[in-house]
Order: C-alpha cells, then structure tokens, then sequence
C-alpha cells in the first residue's frame, strides 16, 4: 500500500476522453505500465478503467475484484462515490476483465481473498475518485471562467460558491481534456458523505429474481457440457473406460481423456453426468490407497513428538519450562480434520479455445492466476487468455484453485468447441482442495501466579504455500503457523514450531486460512491456563492483553454486550474468545447449552470487532454473521475424512451443514476506529469455534481439543 | 417428449423423460435463475412451484410433472406473496453471494401463500430444506416477517 501511495499521479492514473464525450479514469497499479498515455478514442472502451462518466451523468465503477457474497461491488464504488461527490443513486458497477491493471496490489496479481479487496482499494480507489473530481471541477472553473479554488464536487455536481452549478455529465467530455492533478486531497474522514453509511448493495436487486449470472448460467452459442470421470484416489490413473457405451447415450457428443480425467461431453449437465456415469472406468488406483484418516492422525502425533521448523522463538522455553518459576505445567494435543469449502454452487467454468487464444468464463477468485497459468499450459501470451468473471456461489477460497478452469480449457481444446465443465456436488467435495488437517502439540507452564511462563506449540500440517506456489520464508509456510506465531498474551517464553505433513491431499486456502484452526487451538489453551490458574476465562485473558489494546478494546466491548459479568439464562453457559487476523480484531461470546445426549445448542453469538475504518457498517456485520455460521457449520459437523485412500462425504448429508432451525441469535457491535481498514470477509471465524468449545467446558468441565464437536464425549450417562 | 406448463407457458421439450425437471428449466428452456446445488434434493437452491407447492426441481423427473403448473423465480414477483417477499429481501438486503436466494425466495413464498402469518417455528419448518453456506439465515426470517407484515397491512 505504501509502495501504491508513492507513486507519482502521473504514472497512477490515465484518463481518456470516451467515445460519446465521456470521462475515463484508470488507476494503474504500481509496476504495470499498460495503459497507453493517450488512448486513442476508439480504444476508450478497453476494459483498463476504473470510472466511467457518461454525458447522461452515470457513473460506473469497474471492479476488479470478485463478488462472492463479502460485498466488493458495493464497497468498491462507495469508495470511488465518495471522493468523486457522486450522486449515489446514480452509481453502478461493472465486473472488470482479466487486466493486469486490476492487479489486486497485495497480491500483485488480480485476485480476491485474504480480505484484502477493501484494505487494497483504500487509497487507490479514493485517489481515482478524487481524480476525476478534481478534473471535473477543473472543467467547470474553465467554462465559467472562476477559480477551481472556489468549486467543489456536491451530489454528482460541480457547484461554484457564488451559486452555479452543472451535472457531471455536463462536463464529462471537457473534464477528459483536463490535466491529471499531480496530486489530489483526499477527503478529512469528518466529512464522509458515503464511506461509513449502510447503503444498500447494488447487487441485491439481480440476487432476488433469478437475472444474476453465475458461472453455472454462462451460456456459449454452439457450446457443450461436460462432467468427468475423476480420479477416485490421489494419482490414480484411469486404465480403461466405455465410452462406446457413453457415446451412444442420448445427446452425447464426445469422451474424451483429459489431465482431470475422463470427460463425459453432452448436450446439457444430465446427458453429459449419464454419459459419466456409464464410462465404468478401470482406475489404476496407484500408491495412495493406503491413507485413512486414522492413520494420518497417528502420523500426526508421532511427528509433533519431534521438533519442528522454528517460526517464533522468545525467551528461553526449555530453561523456563523447567526451571524453579513454573508453577503449573499444561500438556494437550489439538486436532482438526480437512474440510470441504462446499460452496452453494458446485465447481463449474465454461472455456472455448480457438487459435488465437483462451476465453474463460466463471466464478473465478483469481482472474490474474489464470492467465498466467493458462499462458503457460497453452504456450500463448497471457494477453491472449480473456477471462469473464460472473458472480460467485460462494467462494471461501476454493475459487483461487484453477482445477475447474483448466478441466474447461483441456475438454474445450480436446472437441473443438466451447464447454462448460460442471462438477456434481459429490466431484466438488471430493475434488480434494481441503483446509489442512492439523494436530498441535502444546507444553506449557505457568507461573505461581498462574500467569503463562513457558509456552511450545508444535503443529503438524500440510502446507497450503506449497500447493499455491507461494515462497515460504525460511522454509516456514506462514498460513501453517499465523494466529500462532501472533500469540498476543503476555509470556515471556514462547516456541512455535511447524513439522510438513506429506499425504497427497490438496490443502488450500479456507475462510481465514490457518486462523481457522490455529485460533481454535490458542483459544481453548488460554481457555485451559485460565481455568488451571483458577481465574475467570474473561478476566485471565484481558489481564494478559495489557500490551495489546485493539485486542483487548473488542475483548471488552464483547463481554460486556454479552454480559459476561451477570449470569446467562438457566441452562446456559457462555465462552469467550479472540482473535487478530486480516487486520481486524474479533471477539466473541457464544451462549450455549447441552442436552443430556450430548447435542450442542448455540443461542447467541456476541461478536465484537474492530475493522479500523468501516467504510459499509451493514456489509461488516453480515460478514461477521456470515464467518460465525461457515465456523459453527466447521465446528459442529465439518470433517472430510479419508478411507482407503478415498474420500468419504459426498454430499449435504454426509456433510451436514449449519439450517435455519440451528441458527443462533447473532449480535455484532462494530468498535469506532481511526485506524486504516482491516478485512471484513474472514475475521469473524476464527473466535467462533474456540467461544463454544469453552462453553461447552462451561456446561460440562469437558475439555474438546478436537472438531467436530464430539456429541458422544458430551453425553451425561 | 414432454409437455410442460412453465411460468404460464406451454412448452413441448424433447429430453429423456428421467430428465429433472431442473435440467429443463435450466438447459432447455433458459431459465436459469434457479439453481442446481446437490441434485439430491438437500439444499433447496433448485426449488420451484408445483401447482403452488414447493418442490425440488433436481429430484423431480420432467415427465412427472407434465400438465402441471411450474412457477419459477424469473416470475414469482407476479405474486402478491413473491412481490412482498422480494421486496422484503431488498429491503433488508438479505442475500450475500446470491446463489441459494431463488429457491430461498421460492420456499418463503410458498409459506407466506399458505400461512399468511407464520410463527417462528413454522418459518423453521418451511425453509429448513434449503441451505445459505453465506449464513443469511437470520436476516430471512425477518424478511419472512417482514413480507407477512406488508402482506397482513394490504389486505
């Protein structure tokens, strides 16, 4: 962001004149030099522009980035509106194309996750908003012959101080003309008009009546659908299959081999999933038939009994765990399972490969990754792999992978027509992009104040860097150990370590990464010092936030809104737990109760968070909503497990996920901060599992170091 | 060949009479607003309106159907009941992706068709079949509430 903010306004923003008189403004982002100094009018519409004014006074906002439910194409304009004076009402999005110029500058490539969509637009969009105001303004001071000094931007005005003023749209053609300021004065927060109200999304009105166009409803002319005959097991190769029979199958035009596997090629999803069907593939299942999910937790814990790679090392741990101050020693192991993104709408991508290129179209996270990994797979430019992002059916990571996107380019080559790749939902759960399985292995010791004096978490897991192709620092995979190596409690010895875990599994990114299991381990430790050293949970842990004040402002806020300090209603008991992750600090309370069977009722989820600037307030607590229901789905039923080497959940059944009747009253208050924005689309999950698993030690004095929650240990025989 | 009463309209589709009823709403005849999720009839994104019932359209063969009246979401704010609810949805701006929120509108409307004032438990009982992985479970009960509120005033 830094590096954003440096560069001069003449390499960051371009402007064009529209075809039709209208304004243009694009953002380039640092170390992307594309865009051509003066675009040539024709050109204007090339998908390299951020505003769009139109002499009608509309403006279009084209966002890069991908929705999936978190807001983007809302919050993105709200950006732009609010430098710009824009009149809201007449404020639109656009979903930009595949251009390097929408690189996401976090990541260096275009592509949205890890919360970053509003942290990465912050300066940026406002800058281009307060471009084109500038330029506006600079057009309406010239026609009238007065100071721009004395103009300002009001409503999708310019108004002059002795009282004219001219629509926007007025003034587009001229203000395209202008000179790009060299540098433009972002607005003092006080006067925000736009950022830090609840407006409603722009994307609501397409969502309730069916015209919103996902990936599964991209419709090519003189296209085809395929479904795959999968590997069943990690490198099983697929020996022989009847496509004779599957082509004689009504509406079935083609089988043919591909890297993904054997695809079924049809008029429709229910020809092409019959043709599939009846394929009978022969599966070398190969050498990984020997991996079941009890045999990857025992190799779990026998390697967290040996060291691992150091990823925070403070104080002397093995000294201190021994020596004459520890009062109090801990041991535990946590555990995880993998677990399946399950996103509402099934993996799917339409491709059509010609000559001259690639065009992709579907509900894709990392627009930028496909057309350098496409370029690479196809020998072409990545100029020449287009890429038309539709709306997500949920995202949560899974649609960074590319599995999807290349099934589509590889059967579209393959028949010589464009195909829409579906999975079934049971391809989609077992397409093995899982959130890592992870075991922990914790030693502790407190002092005789029962204050932590000696702390050695020891995780196993796979590493998600790796099946990225991300760098890992030091050998070390960040996403392994983050919300570890940030333990934010006073202790003056603490080792983290990270042991690779090797089964063939894909780990990928999951909605807060390693947070999601890593929050649960920490939590439910402080949880456990806390109660060894005879202190309340709440109490223990604000105390030891002393040198950590957002941590320990949302902690507060959280308990008191719960109220922490007066009992819960009969039957009820209530944990707590926080986090930092994606910039943003969450706490959460959960009300919970157990039944004599053991079955777990979450009541109420108290969240609390500090996100610094808020720029949409509703958008924030929905996404708090949102990560506590996909946690408490995780935390009470989420586990793929693996049996000879096969995955075993297929579908909602077997993978249950959180309904209506289970949902609890959830309560979000946002804490007012200056700071600059966190992310919103991921923070709220990583509290919420450890929150009940403490309650559930509330109500029981049973300790659960595992997910799912075990209803069985909960019984009350 | 099948014929089918779709959205008011007669169509006659050439598919395999085991064809769901999903598959030709979506690949024959272009209506895609409602969704395919699970093809087991466990989410609720493909629910549509049979003779003013909700059903899962992924479960249902086409040619069970055949004569029968089809309401989809490309129609249902037709309805006084679909017309409340949808706006109802916008209002408290409920849906986050998006994909779930056609069978979500479909099942809704169904309920507020047949019990105009619903209770909480009936809410539950109508819309437990159909799943939100966003998590917007909350914000639809109270668009249910709401759409009733508005429905109960214009009466």
């Amino acid at each position: 962001m830094n590096g954003t903010a440096a560069q001069s306004r003449r390499e960051f923003l371009r402007v064009t004149a529209l075809a039709g008189g209208g304004l243009l403004i694009a953002v380039a982002v640092p170390g992307v030099g594309r865009l051509a100094e003066a675009a040539p009018v024709d050109a204007t519409f090339a998908p390299n522009a951020f505003i769009r004014i139109t002499p009608d006074g509309e403006v279009t906002v084209v966002v890069g980035y991908s929705e999936m439910g978190q807001g983007v194409l809302t919050a993105v304009p709200m950006l732009v509106a609010e430098e710009l004076d824009a009149d809201w009402s007449r404020v639109h999005y656009e979903q930009a194309p595949a251009d390097p110029v929408y690189k996401n500058p976090i990541f260096g490539m275009q592509g949205t996750g890890g919360s970053t969509t509003v942290r990465a637009s912050w300066q940026p969009m406002r800058e281009a908003g307060a471009t084109a105001r500038a330029m506006l303004i600079g057009a309406a001071a010239k026609r009238w012959g007065v100071s721009p000094a004395d103009c300002r931007g009001e409503a999708g005005h310019v108004v002059h101080a002795g009282g004219k003023s001219l629509p926007y749209g007025a003034l587009a053609s001229e203000a395209a003309r202008q000179p790009v300021p060299a540098q433009v004065k972002l607005k003092d927060p006080r006067d925000f008009r736009i950022i830090g109200k609840s407006l409603h999304r722009l994307d609501t009105p397409l969502k309730i009546n069916g015209s919103g166009r996902f990936g599964i409803d991209v419709r090519v002319p003189g296209g085809y659908t395929a479904v795959l005959a999968r590997p069943p097991v990690p490198g099983a190769k697929a020996l022989h299959w009847n496509a004779e029979r599957a082509k004689s199958m009504a509406g079935v035009r083609a089988v043919v081999e591909v890297p993904g596997g054997i695809a079924a090629v049809a008029d429709g999803y229910w020809n092409a999933k019959k043709a599939r069907d009846a394929l009978d593939v022969q599966w070398d299942l190969g050498a990984n038939t020997a991996y079941s999910s009890e045999d990857i937790r025992r190799s779990f814990a026998a390697r967290a009994q040996h060291p691992g790679l150091v990823a925070r090392h403070d104080g002397d741990v093995a000294a201190a765990m021994h020596g004459p101050h520890a009062a109090k020693r801990l041991e535990a192991v946590y555990e995880v399972p993998y677990l399946a993104h399950a996103c509402m709408e099934p993996m799917n991508a339409t491709a059509s490969v010609t000559a001259d290129g690639i065009t992709i179209w579907g509900g894709v996270q990392a627009p930028g990754a496909i057309q350098q990994a496409l370029a690479a797979a196809f020998h072409l430019q990545p100029g020449q792999i287009r890429v038309t992002t539709t709306l997500l059916g949920g995202g949560f990571g899974r649609r960074f992978g590319l599995d999807f996107v290349f099934d589509a380019a590889f059967v579209s080559k393959a028949i010589g027509a464009p195909v829409h790749v579906m999975y079934p939902r049971e391809d989609d759960m077992r397409a093995q992009f899982y959130r890592p399985a992870a075991l922990l292995r914790f030693e502790g010791a407190l002092d005789a104040q029962g204050a932590p004096l000696a702390l050695r978490m020891n995780t196993v897991c796979a590493s998600i860097a790796k099946a990225a192709h991300m760098p890992l620092p030091d050998g070390i995979d960040s996403a392994a150990v983050e919300g570890l190596t940030a333990f934010p409690y006073r202790a003056p010895n603490v080792q983290v370590e990270w042991s690779e875990s090797e089964p063939p599994y894909t780990v990928w990114f999951w909605r807060s990464v390693g947070h999601s299991q890593n929050i649960f381990f920490v939590e439910g430790l402080v949880d456990e010092m806390a109660i060894a050293a005879g202190k309340d949970p709440y109490e223990y842990r604000r105390e030891l936030l002393g040198g950590a004040p957002r941590y320990r402002a949302v902690l507060e806020l959280a308990a008191r809104k719960a109220g922490w300090s007066s009992p819960p209603p009969a039957g009820r008991y209530r944990g707590i737990a926080v986090a930092e992750s994606f910039g943003s600090y969450v706490a959460e309370v959960a009300e919970v109760s157990v039944g004599d069977d053991g079955t777990v009722k979450v009541h109420r989820v108290v969240c609390a968070v500090d996100c610094g600037r808020v720029v949409n307030p509703r958008i924030v607590e929905r996404q708090m909503e949102s990560a506590i229901v996909y946690g408490l789905s995780a935390a009470l039923y989420g586990r793929i497990t693996i049996e000879h080497g096969r995955v075993r959940q297929g579908n909602f059944n077997d993978y249950p996920v959180l309904r209506m009747r289970e949902m609890p009253r959830v309560e979000v208050y946002i804490l007012p901060s200056t700071e600059n924005p966190g992310g919103v689309g991921e923070p709220g999950l990583p509290p919420l599992a450890p929150a009940v698993v403490n309650a559930i030690h509330a109500a029981t004095g049973k300790r659960l170091r595992a997910l799912p929650i075990d209803t069985n240990a909960l019984k009350r025989t | 060949m099948v014929t089918l009463n779709v959205n008011g309209s007669t169509h006659s589709v050439d598919v395999t009479p085991d064809t769901p009823l999903l598959w030709v709403l979506r690949d024959t005849l272009n209506l895609t607003g409602t969704k395919f999720g699970c093809g087991e009839a466990l989410c609720g994104a493909c629910t549509v309106h049979l003779d003013g019932a909700p059903i899962r359209s992924c479960s249902v063969p086409a040619s069970a159907v055949a004569g029968k009246r089809i309401t989809t979401i490309e129609v249902i704010g037709k309805t006084a009941a679909g017309r409340a609810v949808q706006e109802a949805w916008l209002a408290l701006d409920v849906p986050q992706c998006g994909y779930c929120q056609s069978g979500q509108i479909m099942s809704a409307t169904a309920l507020l068709a047949r019990k105009p004032r619903p209770s909480d438990a009936d809410i539950d009982a109508a819309m437990d079949g159909n799943i939100c992985r966003c998590g917007t479970y909350n914000q639809i009960r109270a668009a249910i509430q709401s759409a009733a509120a508005h429905l109960a005033e214009g009466a």
